[in-house]
């Protein structure tokens, strides 16, 4: 009984202090917003927002509420984080890779990659690539087309649009062809597990992949045309591309500047992880007869994993709340649009920011939990 | 058990230091802004990132401008120094939370006055010190002559939380065009994304507009359109709630527009003493016990006049020396044919 008290009661008083502290702050706060006239609350949520935003997923423009705003800065930076994270990890793994390379060349272009890209701070890669890439680019009329449809201008990247006839039965084809390769991958391994016999499964995943979606175009009543942009004059030096789908530059430059940076912390993981696995692990896997494609496969990095996936999880949280730098560069964020601009009308600080954090912890918490539950899959399984 | 007694008394010593800030915060007397300054010994003044002609800080890191003039007017007036302010620059997404929360107790910000942030969020205008409107900034090459000329697709850069944002919807909306608005956290970022070439239009208010255009690279490339879509009076702001400390502001900055009226200078203000006018006689404090009602002597427009001068004198070294907006249009004294207009200091 004695012990338990001892025990209980510093984490019971630990306990309470904090309870008091929070509840003194909140106090404070309201005591302090009540002298100086300031009303709490949400209400402010379904205003007419009376703003318009540069760029949105969702239809959106001053006539809709402030919690479209809000929808449409976290879509967007929804849509920075997770074009970052791909971007980020298919160059980090290759340079990491590369920075295993025997080629001397290789090597060292990795290792200076690295360097240089992680010992600078982010805003200032975010403001080189914004501008910088402003100064570099042409003018919408003195453009260049690439292949003939794209063009990169200073006013964005501009790209024909696709336009889709009966795009659900295209999306159900492309369905059709991940269930059956799952059906057959399950059969591969019983065969093999059974029968000893080697299945091609890539081949025919690849092949299915390509041709459920054809046949949809054949006899499904797909169709797809493109939209190419168009040069529009605006006034006598001015233009613009009408058509097509615009990428402002801002989300270029960021996309850029956070995938760069996150990528080098990415490398030095993949590179740890790779470096981790015992020597002898491959020495046995190449003495029961392994070709290196299969050692790398089978043996190295189904290890290396283990040893890459949680550090990683860290750098996928560190880009998503890098992205809110975006505000320096006008791209509308969450922070730029509901953070900024909407607290800014309304004047509900403490509101706003609340939000804003709490769903900043969300995104967070949701990619700790999505990336835990692939580090269980991959960790090692006592049996 | 030794540890927990440890502990407690910590606790202890941390809650009665709460305790002793909650009684302070509690015990809220009459103008605390005032006392408050009097005891630190200067005024703390909320400014912008840097606009020429309205708050600007040179390389050494002095402040000039109209809205600086403001709180040095105030810091003459309560501490008897004009020097004896500490600036802190803000972008106009930070302006009126640090106001509201207390870590500036005047914002002089080229800040519009309207209903929403005067009822709304516990902040109070005091004045207008300079009247504005929102305009447009163009290439002159670009053969844009008027908004007239504005088309569907054209991209505007702008600030982010400003009433700037709102204007353009409704200019644009009332005009049937659809933009593309590219709106920037710092002026700084707004004016090098304009200069590159982002945008076709760069829209502000007209006088920042003519301030920032100084900064451009090639500032004869561009132009400002004539026509004005909005109402922009900016003025100093106070936090709600001290009605003694809004007082002193606001006749801060009224005794520097009377005194221009009356035609009272920095350089003159010690022989106006001896005028004929009572109305002179008030300003320089040879008069009446004008500023016993803020509990400040009775020379505190004196110092404000001699030190910072009047307005006129300050619309000139800020603004129209460097070139920025000479011609003082709407701000000029109302006997002058401008709207600027204040109550009597009697």
């Amino acid at each position: 009984m004695k012990f338990n008290i001892k025990k209980i009661a510093p984490q019971l008083l630990t306990l309470l202090f904090v309870i008091l502290v929070f509840g003194f702050f909140s106090y404070n706060a309201q005591l302090n917003m009540e002298n100086r006239g300031i009303d709490f609350g949400y209400g402010f949520l379904s205003q007419e927002s009376s703003f318009d935003v540069q760029f949105s997923l969702i239809e959106y423009d001053g006539s809709h509420s402030y919690f479209r705003a809000y929808l449409v800065g976290l879509l967007n930076t929804i849509l920075v984080s997770v074009i970052g994270i791909i971007l980020a990890t298919i160059i980090g793994v290759i340079v990491g890779i590369a920075r295993l390379s025997s080629n001397y060349l290789i090597k060292n272009t990795a290792a200076f990659y690295v360097e240089f890209f992680r010992n600078i701070p982010l805003l200032l890669q975010i403001f080189f690539w914004y501008f910088a890439a402003l100064r570099a680019l042409p003018l919408p009329q003195d453009t260049e087309s690439i292949m003939g449809v794209f063009y990169l201008t200073i006013k964005g990247l501009f790209i024909p649009a696709f336009i889709w006839e009966n795009f659900n039965i295209f999306l159900y084809s492309i369905v059709a062809a991940v269930v059956s390769i799952v059906v057959i991958k399950n059969y591969a391994k019983r065969k093999r597990e059974n029968e000893g016999k080697q299945i091609p499964v890539f081949l025919i995943s690849i092949g299915l992949l390509f041709i459920l979606p054809f046949l949809s175009f054949l006899i499904g009543g797909v169709s797809l045309s493109f939209e190419i942009p168009v040069l529009k004059k605006l006034a006598k030096t001015s233009y613009i591309y009408e058509g097509g789908v615009g990428i402002p530059p801002e989300l270029i430059a960021l996309t850029l500047a956070l995938s760069l940076y996150t990528a080098t912390f990415i490398a030095e993981c993949v590179r740890a992880g790779i470096q981790g696995v015992g020597k002898g692990q491959k020495e046995a896997a190449a003495s029961i007869g392994l070709n290196p494609n299969q050692i790398l496969k089978l043996v190295v990095m189904p290890q290396a994993l283990r040893i890459i996936i949680p550090p990683t999880t860290n750098q996928y949280l560190n880009l998503t709340k890098n992205s809110s730098l975006a505000a320096a560069i006008a791209y509308p964020d969450l922070v730029l649009v509901f953070a900024g601009t909407a607290l800014m009308q309304t004047g509900k600080a403490i509101e706003i920011v609340s939000i804003t954090m709490l769903t900043y912890l969300s995104l967070s918490l949701s990619i700790s939990v999505l990336m835990n539950w692939y580090n269980k899959k991959i960790a090692i399984k006592e049996k | 058990m030794f540890k927990i007694v440890k502990q407690l008394t910590s606790l202890v010593a941390v809650f009665a230091v709460l305790f002793a800030f909650t009684t302070e915060t509690m015990a809220a007397k009459k103008s605390k802004t005032l006392k408050n300054t009097q005891k630190k010994g200067f005024v703390r003044c909320g400014v912008s990132q840097g606009l020429p002609g309205f708050s600007n800080a040179d390389a050494a890191g002095n402040w000039t401008g109209v809205d600086v003039d403001v709180c040095r007017a105030v810091a003459a007036a309560v501490l008897g120094d004009a020097s004896k302010v500490k600036f802190t620059p803000l972008s106009a997404k930070e302006r009126f939370t640090a106001l509201t929360s207390g870590e500036i107790d005047v914002l002089s910000r080229n800040t519009t006055w309207t209903l929403s942030r005067d009822a709304d969020i516990g902040l109070t205008f005091v004045g207008v010190n300079f009247y504005d409107g929102q305009g447009f900034m163009v290439r002159k090459n670009s053969g844009i002559n008027s908004v007239n000329d504005f088309k569907d697709g054209i991209s505007a850069c702008t600030n982010i939380g400003t009433t700037t944002e709102l204007n353009m919807r409704d200019f644009f909306n009332s005009k049937g065009i659809s933009y593309e608005p590219v709106a920037f956290e710092k002026a700084d970022e707004v004016v090098a994304a304009y200069d590159a070439g982002r945008c076709d239009t760069y829209t502000t208010d007209k006088s920042g507009l003519a301030a920032q255009r100084t900064k451009m690279s090639n500032p004869d490339d561009h132009m400002v359109l004539p026509e004005t879509i909005s109402k922009e009076p900016l003025g100093p702001v106070v936090r709600q709630g001290d009605a003694v400390w809004e007082d002193i502001v606001r006749w801060s900055l009224n005794t520097m527009i009377e005194a221009e009226e009356y035609g009272i200078t920095s350089a003159n203000a010690d022989m106006m003493k001896t005028s004929e006018n009572p109305a002179i006689k008030r300003l320089v404090g040879a008069e009446g016990e004008l500023g016993a009602a803020f509990g400040l002597d009775n020379e505190w427009s004196l110092r404000i006049i001699k030190q910072v001068g009047n307005y006129g004198e300050s619309y000139e070294r800020n603004i129209a020396a460097p070139g920025i907006l000479p011609d003082r249009g709407p701000n000029q004294l109302w006997t002058k044919g401008g709207i600027l207009y204040v109550p009597p200091a009697r």
